[in-house]
This record gives structure tokens, C-alpha cells and sequence, in this order.
């Protein structure tokens, strides 16, 4: 009857640095290793390690989900994606330059 | 369930033609798009919208929905009319997505059998939550609410915003054997009253007077970790920008910085004193700031 029974914790553990190997990373997207290699061309996602041993970080993982989306939904190709999140960053660093400005200004 | 105005969410006329439909899909579609947009509810907005689009692009399905009638208004209570036939031909893993009210109008697809020993892992899903900037800072325990659970988490401190952060096996249980799916939780940092965060950075408008900018003062400086003492060197000017090292977002490769913009703020001349102050100091110190300006 009590509310405490639907109450699970889960702790999440962020100290560990979880890369993800090629595999893992197709696996997780559903997607080939030439779908990957192909994102890589354009210079968005920057693995560590050798050609046959790359590490993706979650940061990766993101931006690959993003270019995934971006394709299914939106019809944009991997060249056009890469564009994307270049300019989303871009925007993302102009929103706080402006709001150090306004707050500035406000007086 | 409620019934839902496919013409109203895509923002045509139940005359539209194919290519108004079309057009009006693909630009709501890229506003709502929740990789790229920053609108409220976009994920929810941008299911409508697909799910909308998904009746409407089709002709049998058009003309199905266009049966029930112009009479109904979105959110309005539902039922289908008696002896309706459902369209079928939609899998139950692609209904996944769709609303109640298309399940009912469309639905009665094949269910994929359920052999005996078919596995699969549950699919991923995907959250987001708003927290202050102090709880980044410091790191918070938080409790959300899924459909029929509650988690409780540790937010750690210095978490960036659009981080995402996995809950292992916390999203859609997996068919048979399998485990369930992640969770991933995406964290979006709200506005401040006065910091500003840019990277690991802190941002922060410091308002002086003339005074303290001329003549060099010590001030105190709220910082996220709590207020600090921070000396102004004297002939200060306004829209320095001074560094205290240490002060931003904890981060693995160092903490980031609180950088403080100086803002000086004239008093107003009330009194016959206070006007006899201003006057002497344009008198004592001739300085024309628009010499560049001619």
C-alpha cells in the first residue's frame, strides 16, 4: 500500500569512463561499420585509439544518436547532419553569450 | 481516449492537398525535432506531428480518419463508431510510438508471435529533467517519475548541460530472457537569476560605483560555492572582466572559472550636496568618453 514500494534506487556512477569499442557502438545504433566510418569522414566525432581498437566516448555516442535522428527524420544526409550539430554548437555558445549580455545590460 | 485533430496539428484545411501536407510536415518537423529544437515539449509536439502526418500522407488511412466526421474537436471524448473496421497492417512494435486514438482507428495489425524462446532486449528510452544550476554544482538526489515507477538518482556534481546520463536497464523490459533496455536521462540546467554558464565557466555582472572603480576597492562576490572576498585594483573600468580562478563548474579536467564583469553604476544626485559633487568632479576631471566617436 505504500508509496515506498514502488520507490527503486539507482545510483548512477558517472567516475567510471565508459568508452564503448566499434561493435558495442554499432550495436547500440543498429547501424554498420561503414555507417560509422562514414560519420567519421566528416571530422564530428573524434575517437581515441588505433584504426582497429577506436574508443567512442558517450559524447560520441550522442552525436552519432543525433546524426541517426537527424537522417530517419529529417531526410539529412551525414554531410548535412555534420553541419548541423557544428552550427547547434555554434548557437548553443551564442544563447550563453547573449544571456551574459543581457544580464550585463539589465539595470 | 481523446480524439485528435490530425488537420489541426499539422495546421492545414481538411481540403489540403497532398503537397500543402507535405510542406507543412516537413517544416513542423524540423521546429519540433527534439536533436535540434529548443521548444518546449518538443518531443511531444514532434510525435503529434509525425503521427499526424502518418494518417494524412496516406490516402486509405485520409479517407478512414475522414470518415469519423468534421464534427469532433481535438481532445474530445472518443469512441469509434460502431462496426468500425480497423485498418490493421501495422506491426505492434511501430504502434509503440502512436497515440491510443490511432491504435484504436488503425490498429489490429498482426502481433508477432511469441515463440517459445524468442528474446530480445528491451528498447532504450529517453527522459529529460530541468534542475538548477546550483544542484549541477553540487550535485543533487533526485526522484523521477516514469509511467509506473519512481527513481531516485544521484545527480553528480559539475554535470553539463545536454549530458546524458545512463540508467542501465531502467528503459522498455526486454521480450523473454532478455534485459530491458537504458535509460539515457538528459540533463537540461535552467537559467539563473545571476549566473551565466558558458562551458565549465561562470559568468556574473558585478555592479560597482564609480568610487570603488577609481579608486580600487574589496568586494564581495557570490560564487555557487558560497560568497568570496575578491580585491578591485584601482582605475577599473567598466566591462573588465576579472578571473577567479577555481570558482566555476567542477569538472575531470579541472574545475572551471567564475569570471566577474564589472559594471559601474552611477548614483543619482538627490540634494543640492550630492548635484555639488558631480559638479566638482566635471570640473576636476575634464575626460570626454566620445572623443573617438567624432
Amino acid at each position: 500500500m505504500s508509496r515506498e514500494e514502488n520507490m527503486m534506487v539507482v545510483t548512477i556512477n558517472t567516475e567510471e569512463i565508459r568508452e564503448l569499442t566499434l561493435e558495442e557502438l554499432c550495436e547500440l545504433c543498429d547501424v554498420t561499420p561503414d555507417f560509422i566510418e562514414e560519420i567519421l569522414e566528416q571530422g564530428i566525432v573524434e575517437p581515441r585509439g588505433q584504426l582497429n581498437a577506436l574508443r567512442f566516448s558517450e559524447n560520441d555516442l550522442r552525436h552519432i544518436r543525433t546524426i541517426l535522428h537527424l537522417q530517419q527524420d529529417l531526410d539529412v544526409n551525414v554531410a548535412g547532419a555534420a553541419l548541423v550539430i557544428d552550427l547547434m554548437n555554434e548557437l548553443d555558445q551564442l544563447r550563453s553569450r547573449v544571456e551574459i549580455l543581457e544580464k550585463y545590460l539589465a539595470r | 481516449m481523446q480524439y485528435k485533430d490530425y488537420y489541426e496539428l499539422l495546421g492545414v484545411s481538411r481540403q489540403a492537398s497532398d503537397d500543402d501536407i507535405k510542406r507543412a510536415y516537413r517544416k513542423l518537423a524540423r521546429k519540433y525535432h527534439p536533436d535540434v529544437s529548443k521548444e518546449a515539449n518538443a518531443e511531444e509536439q514532434f510525435k503529434n506531428v509525425q503521427e499526424a502526418y502518418e494518417v494524412l500522407k496516406d490516402a486509405k488511412k485520409r479517407a478512414a480518419y475522414d470518415q469519423l466526421g468534421s464534427n469532433w474537436k481535438a481532445g474530445q471524448d472518443f469512441r469509434p463508431p460502431p462496426n468500425w473496421q480497423q485498418q490493421g497492417g501495422f506491426e505492434e512494435a511501430e504502434m509503440g510510438d502512436f497515440s491510443d486514438f490511432f491504435a484504436n482507428i488503425f490498429g489490429g495489425g498482426q502481433r508477432r508471435a511469441q515463440q517459445q524462446g524468442f528474446h530480445r532486449q528491451g528498447r532504450d528510452e529517453h527522459a529529460k529533467i530541468a534542475i538548477p544550476l546550483e544542484e549541477a554544482y553540487h550535485g543533487a538526489s533526485k526522484t523521477i517519475q516514469l509511467q509506473t515507477r519512481r527513481l531516485k538518482m544521484n545527480i553528480p556534481a559539475g554535470v553539463m548541460p545536454g549530458q546524458q546520463l545512463r540508467l542501465a536497464n531502467q528503459g522498455s523490459p526486454g521480450i523473454g530472457r532478455a534485459p530491458a533496455g537504458d535509460l539515457y536521462l538528459e540533463i537540461d540546467i535552467l537559467p539563473h537569476r545571476i549566473f551565466t554558464l558558458q562551458g565549465k565557466d561562470i559568468y556574473l555582472t558585478l555592479p560597482i560605483t564609480p568610487w570603488e572603480a577609481a579608486l580600487g576597492a574589496k568586494v564581495t562576490v557570490p560564487t555557487l560555492g558560497g560568497s568570496v572576498d575578491m580585491k578591485i585594483a584601482s582605475a577599473a573600468q567598466a566591462g573588465q572582466k576579472l578571473r577567479l580562478k577555481g570558482r566555476g563548474m567542477p569538472n575531470k579536467t579541472g574545475a572551471g572559472d567564475q569570471y566577474v564583469l564589472l559594471q559601474i553604476v552611477a548614483p543619482p544626485a538627490h540634494t543640492v550636496e550630492q548635484r555639488a559633487v558631480y559638479e566638482k568632479m566635471a570640473e576636476l576631471m575634464p575626460f570626454n568618453p566620445r572623443q573617438d566617436l567624432y
